[in-house]
C-alpha cells in the first residue's frame, strides 16, 4: 500500500507515494528521475547508491524511504550546491572541488561507482579537510571499483583537498599532471 | 561521451520503433534502389533505420558529414568504460583534418552502425583501422570534390578543421559542409579485413592512403575522455537509466547460485503464486523454466522476486566443488591437443644443469560487474528493440531472434553502458530474458539482474591446472620447456542460461552459441606457443588436456582469458629457473629474450622500480612483515603466434607480507606496456592503472567459490575483491611506436602483474606459493611447510 513520503531532496521539497519500507534508491532513481544514486548490489556492501543525509554517508540501497523523512538528502546532483552552503561559498561552483578534480585526473573508466566514490569522499572532506593518506584508505575502503581506479581516486581526493585548502576551488589542470599517480 | 543519443530516451514507444528521423545516417539506399547516378554530395536520404550490418566497402557505412561542417562515425565499436571511442574520434579527426570536438560517434546500433565486436581490446586496433581506412577514403572523395570546386589541383590543396583551401589561399576555399554536407559519399573501396585478428593485405590497389604518421596532430596525443566529465557530474546515461513509455520493471527468479554445466539445468517442479499476494500489481512471467515477475513500481518486482516461492528440481551433487576442482581435471578423461612440440625436451631436459618441475593452480574466476547486467526491450507482434550492454550487438540480436520467433532483420539491438563487464558477463542473458518477458506481456521491460544472479551465473573466466617442466643450462640459458595444461574443451564456450531455460538448449549460433568457436585449434580459453615465445628455447612441447564441459561451471572470455593463470605458471617456473641458475631475474630474462619490444617493456618497468640487480629471496628477513619484489611479463595469446597484433607487456611489483597473519598487501605496481601506436597514450595509462588493480585482486582475493552441487559465491563477502584500503599506488608506463600497428592495451598488463605478485611472494618468503589467489589461509599453509622450495612440486 502507497504511503506518502514528504522528502528534502537537494533542497528541494519532494512528496512521492511508495510502498511503506521502500528503499530511498527506487524513489529517487525512479520517482524523481534522478541519475546518481544507482543500484549495485541492494546489499549496501558496494556503494553505488550513496548518497548524503544530514552530511553522512548513506547506502540508500538499503534505507527505507521512511528513514530520511524529516531529513536532507543530497544526492550527486545537489552535491555543488550542498557543498556552497556548508562551506559558505556565493555563487554555488558548477562541481564540487571532488568532482573538478576527477576530471582533471582522468579518473573513472567505467564510472559506474563514481556516484559512491564523490559522495564518500566528498563526506570525508567536509569532516577531515585533509586527510592523510590513512585515512583516505579508511574512509573509501567500503566503495568498490571494479575498474581498479583505486589509486586516481586517492589521487583525486588529494588534489581537491589541496584545492579546497587553497579557497574552496579546485585548480583548472592539464590531464598531463595527472600521469603519474 | 557526446553521442546524439538522449533523445531516444523520451520518445514515445511506437514512435522509438518507427522513427526516421533520430539518427541522420548520410546512405544512399534509395539513390541506388531506384538506379539514379551514384554522385557524391548528392542529397542524402533520410532513412528509417535498416537493418544491419551495412556494406563494409561503402564510405557512408562509416562517417556522415553534416551542414555544421561536423561529422558523425558510425562505428561498431562500444565504450566498455576503457576510452576507446575517443581514441576512434581521434583517428577520424585525424586523417579527415578536423577538430576532435568535429566529430561525433553515436549510440552502437545493428540498425545504424558497422559490424564490429569491441573484444580482446581491439576496439583501437581493428576498430581504429577500420575507422582510418574509411576516413582516409573520405578524405580523397572530398579533396577530389574541392579539387573541382577551387579547380585547383588536389596537390595543392590544404585543409583545417574541414575547410579545404587551396595553399593558404583563404579566399580560395570551401568547406566540407558545402561540398558534401549531409550528402552521401557514394564511394566504394575495400575496407581492411581480418583473419583471426591478424590484418590482411587488401587486393585493391587504388585505395586511399592514410596521413602519414610523422604528420600525426592528434593521434598519439593525450585528448581527455569527454565521457569522463558527464559520469563525474552524474549526467551520463546508463542502461540502467534507460525508460520507455509504458515500461515495467522485471527481475528474474533463479536457483541461488548455478550448478553443473550441461548436468543440473534449473528445472520448475511449481510455482506457488500465493506466496506474493501480499504485493500488489505484480504479474509472474513464465516461459518454459524461464521465470520471472512484471511490476509498474521497481520495488515490487524486487520483494516480489525475492518472495516468489519457486519449487526447483534439485541439482545433482555433479560438481567436484573449488577445493575437489584440480583433482577433478586430473582424473578427467581427456581430449588432448598438441598445440607446439618442437626439438626433444625429454633429451634436453637429461642433459640440463637444473631442471624444474611443478604444477599451478588458477581458479575460476568472475567478471564481478560493478552493476549487474540490465537490459530493457520493447518486443511488438512483429518487431523488437533491445537496448543493453552486449560487447558485440550483431551476435546478440542472432541469439535473441530464435527466442522471439523473428528473423534476425526483425530484431534491432542498440548498446548502452552499463558498468565494466571485462568480457562475457550476464550481458546476453539479460537481453534474452528481456526480450522474453516484453514478448509475453506485450509491453517494454526493463530487466535488472540482482548482484546474485550476476555473481552466481556469470559465464566465469575459466580454472586451469598446469604441469610445467623446464630446464637451463649452466650458462642460464633455458634448454627445453613443456607445458600441460588442463583446460576446458570448446572454443568459446558460453553456455546462454536464458536459451537453455526457454528453449531447451544452448542456441546454435549467436552469442552463448555452441556454434560460435573461438580462432585456433584449441580456442580462446586454452594454453598457445603465443603466450610463451617471447623466451627462445630449442625444445619446447605445449600440450591441452582439454576436460569436458559438463560437470563443471559456464564459462566465457574473461579480460586476458587464461592468460592470468599461465603466466602466473610460466613465470613462476621462470623465476625458480633463474633462481636455480643463481641469476637475477631480470638478467635471467635478458639472457634467454632477444626481442626488442620485450626487452623494452622489460626495461621501463624495472627502470621506473629502480630495479637492482639480486638473486630472488637472497635477502629473506625474520621479521613478522617481510617485503619483496617481482618482475612478470604478460600478453595476450593469439590464435597465430606473433602476428602483428602483439602488446607486450612487463610489470615490477613490490609486496609485503605478513608472515602472522598470512595477508599480503601490492604496495606499488610498476607497469610498462607497448601496444604499438597508442593512439592516446593518457587512455593507455588509465588502463594499465586499472589492469595493476584488477591483476593485484585476481591474485590476492577472486575464487568462485561452489559446493558439489552450485555455486556459493554470490555476493561481494563471499565473493571477494580487492578494497580501496589494499589497493597498490600505480606507475603507467606506456611505450610509444609511433610507427607500428596498434594492438589491444586492455588486457596485457593484468597477467604480467598476477605473475609478478607469484615472484615477489617467493623473493619476500623463499617459499613458492604456486596456487592463487594468494589468501591468508594458502599462505600461512605455505609458510608453515616445506615442500614449496623451488624444484619440488607443490
Amino acid at each position: 500500500m502507497a504511503d506518502e513520503f514528504k522528502l528534502e531532496v537537494n533542497a528541494e521539497a519532494r512528496t512521492v507515494a511508495a510502498a511503506a519500507n521502500t528503499p530511498l534508491l527506487y524513489v529517487l532513481m525512479n520517482d524523481l528521475g534522478l541519475l546518481g544514486p544507482r543500484f549495485g548490489c541492494g546489499l549496501g556492501q558496494c556503494g553505488a547508491c550513496s548518497v548524503l543525509v544530514d552530511g553522512v554517508e548513506m547506502r540508500s540501497c538499503i534505507t527505507p524511504t521512511s528513514a530520511v523523512v524529516g531529513k536532507s538528502v543530497t544526492t550527486l546532483e545537489g552535491l555543488p550546491a550542498y557543498y556552497a552552503t556548508r562551506m559558505k561559498i556565493s555563487p554555488a561552483p558548477e562541481l564540487h572541488p571532488l568532482q573538478e578534480a576527477m576530471i582533471a585526473e582522468q579518473a573513472a573508466q567505467c564510472g559506474y561507482c563514481y556516484n559512491g566514490q564523490i559522495i564518500k569522499g566528498a563526506e570525508l572532506l567536509f569532516r577531515t579537510p585533509k586527510p592523510s593518506e590513512a585515512e583516505i584508505r579508511s574512509a573509501m575502503n567500503g566503495h568498490i571499483c571494479r575498474c581498479g581506479t583505486y589509486p586516481r581516486i586517492m589521487a583525486a581526493i588529494q588534489r581537491a583537498a589541496q584545492a579546497i585548502a587553497a579557497n574552496g576551488t579546485a585548480a583548472s589542470s592539464e590531464t598531463e599532471q595527472a600521469v603519474n599517480v | 561521451m557526446s553521442e546524439r543519443n538522449d533523445d531516444r530516451l523520451v520518445l514515445g514507444r511506437r514512435d522509438f520503433l518507427k522513427t526516421t528521423g533520430v539518427v541522420v545516417v548520410a546512405f544512399s539506399i534509395a539513390a541506388k534502389v531506384r538506379g539514379q547516378a551514384r554522385v557524391a554530395g548528392a542529397p542524402a536520404v533520410q532513412r528509417r533505420p535498416v537493418s544491419g550490418p551495412p556494406d563494409p566497402n561503402e564510405v557512408d557505412s562509416y562517417i556522415a558529414i553534416h551542414a555544421d561542417n561536423t561529422a558523425t562515425i558510425y562505428s561498431g565499436y562500444v565504450e566498455l568504460g576503457q576510452g576507446g571511442p575517443t581514441a576512434l574520434r581521434q583517428i577520424a579527426a585525424e586523417e579527415l583534418d578536423l577538430d576532435f570536438e568535429q566529430v561525433k560517434t553515436v549510440t552502437v546500433d545493428t540498425h545504424v552502425s558497422t559490424d564490429g565486436s569491441t573484444l580482446a581490446g581491439w576496439g583501437g586496433a581493428i576498430g581504429g583501422t577500420k575507422t582510418r581506412a574509411a576516413a582516409a577514403e573520405a578524405r580523397r572523395v572530398l579533396l577530389e570534390l574541392a579539387s573541382q570546386r577551387l579547380d585547383a589541383a588536389v596537390s595543392e590543396l590544404t585543409v583545417a578543421n574541414g575547410v579545404v583551401s587551396v595553399g593558404r589561399d583563404t579566399r580560395r576555399s570551401v568547406t566540407y559542409a558545402d561540398l558534401v554536407g549531409d550528402g552521401s559519399f557514394n564511394r566504394k573501396f575495400e575496407q581492411v579485413s581480418y583473419n583471426g585478428g591478424i590484418e590482411l593485405p587488401r587486393k585493391n590497389p587504388d585505395n586511399a592512403i592514410p596521413k602519414r604518421r610523422d604528420d600525426y596532430r592528434l593521434v598519439g596525443t593525450r585528448v581527455p575522455r569527454p565521457d569522463i566529465s558527464e559520469k563525474v557530474r552524474g549526467t551520463y546515461r546508463y542502461v540502467q537509466h534507460v525508460r520507455l513509455p509504458g515500461m515495467l520493471h522485471g527481475r528474474v527468479v533463479l536457483p541461488r547460485g548455478q550448478g553443473a554445466h550441461a548436468i543440473s539445468h534449473p528445472t520448475i517442479v511449481a510455482i506457488d503464486e500465493s506466496s506474493i499476494k501480499d504485493i500488489p500489481g505484480v504479474r509472474i512471467v513464465r516461459r518454459k523454466n524461464l521465470v520471472g515477475v512484471v511490476a509498474e513500481r521497481e520495488w515490487d518486482a524486487v520483494r516480489a522476486a525475492r518472495q516468489l516461492k519457486v519449487s526447483w528440481a534439485p541439482f545433482a551433487a555433479a560438481l567436484p566443488g573449488h577445493e575437489g576442482l584440480f583433482d577433478s581435471f586430473r582424473s578427467a578423461k581427456t581430449n588432448d591437443l598438441i598445440d607446439t612440440d618442437t626439438g626433444d625436451v625429454d633429451a634436453a631436459l637429461g642433459r640440463a644443469a637444473h631442471v624444474i618441475s611443478s604444477t599451478y593452480r588458477g581458479p575460476y574466476q568472475s567478471h564481478g560487474t560493478m552493476a549487474p547486467n540490465c537490459a530493457v526491450a520493447d518486443v511488438t507482434t512483429d518487431a523488437a528493440l533491445i537496448m543493453c550492454s552486449s560487447q558485440a550487438i550483431f551476435l546478440t540480436r542472432i541469439g535473441v531472434a530464435p527466442l522471439l520467433g523473428f528473423p534476425v532483420e526483425k530484431v534491432r539491438v542498440q548498446y548502452y553502458a552499463g558498468s565494466n563487464t571485462f568480457g562475457a558477463s550476464c550481458y546476453t542473458e539479460v537481453a534474452n530474458a528481456a526480450a522474453v518477458m516484453s514478448q509475453e506481456v506485450g509491453r517494454p521491460v526493463r530487466l535488472q539482474l540482482s548482484r546474485e544472479d550476476e555473481l552466481g551465473w556469470d559465464n566465469y573466466g575459466p580454472a586451469l591446472l598446469s604441469d610445467l617442466r623446464a630446464g637451463v643450462d649452466a650458462n642460464g640459458k633455458i634448454v627445453a620447456l613443456e607445458y600441460r595444461a588442463w583446460v576446458h574443451e570448446g572454443g568459446f564456450f558460453i553456455a546462454d542460461t536464458v536459451s537453455q531455460l526457454v528453449l531447451g538448449s544452448p542456441p546454435a549460433a549467436g552469442f552463448g552459441g555452441a556454434g560460435v568457436a573461438g580462432p585456433g585449434g584449441g580456442g580462446l580459453l586454452s594454453v598457445h606457443l603465443s603466450q610463451m615465445d617471447m623466451y627462445e628455447v630449442p625444445n619446447r612441447r605445449i600440450v591441452n588436456h582439454r576436460v569436458a564441459g559438463a560437470g563443471y561451471l559456464k564459462t566465457g572470455p574473461l579480460r586476458a582469458p587464461m592468460d592470468p593463470s599461465t603466466f602466473f605458471a610460466l613465470e613462476g617456473v621462470m623465476d625458480d629457473l633463474a633462481h636455480a641458475a643463481k641469476l637475477d631475474p631480470y638478467e635471467f630474462r635478458k639472457r634467454n629474450i632477444s626481442h626488442t619490444r620485450w626487452l623494452g617493456v622489460l626495461k621501463a618497468a624495472t627502470d621506473a622500480a629502480k630495479w637492482t640487480p639480486r638473486i630472488a629471496a637472497s635477502k629473506v628477513s625474520s621479521d613478522k612483515v617481510v617485503t619483496g619484489r617481482g618482475i612478470g611479463l604478460g600478453t595476450h595469446h593469439l590464435p597465430q603466434n606473433q602476428g602483428s597484433r602483439v602488446t607486450y607487456a612487463a610489470a615490477v611489483v613490490d609486496i609485503e607480507v605478513n608472515k602472522d597473519t598470512g595477508v599480503v598487501v601490492a604496495k606499488h605496481v610498476y607497469g610498462a606496456m607497448d601496444c604499438g601506436l597508442a593512439i592516446n597514450p593518457a587512455v593507455v595509462e588509465s588502463q594499465i592503472v586499472g589492469m595493476s588493480v584488477h591483476g593485484t585482486s585476481l591474485a590476492l582475493r577472486e575464487e568462485v567459490q561452489f559446493n558439489e552441487t552450485n555455486v556459493t559465491s554470490i555476493d561481494w563477502s563471499s565473493y571477494q575483491t580487492l578494497r580501496f584500503g589494499d589497493h597498490p599506488a600505480v606507475t603507467p608506463i606506456v611505450v610509444q611506436h609511433l610507427h607500428e600497428p596498434s594492438s589491444g592495451a586492455g588486457e596485457e598488463v593484468l597477467p604480467a602483474v598476477v605473475a609478478a605478485i607469484g615472484n615477489a611472494f617467493f623473493d619476500a618468503t623463499g617459499v613458492r606459493l604456486r596456487q592463487y589467489p594468494l589468501t591468508p589461509s594458502r599462505v600461512l599453509a605455505a609458510l608453515g611447510s616445506t615442500a614449496n622450495v623451488p624444484g619440488r612440486p607443490a
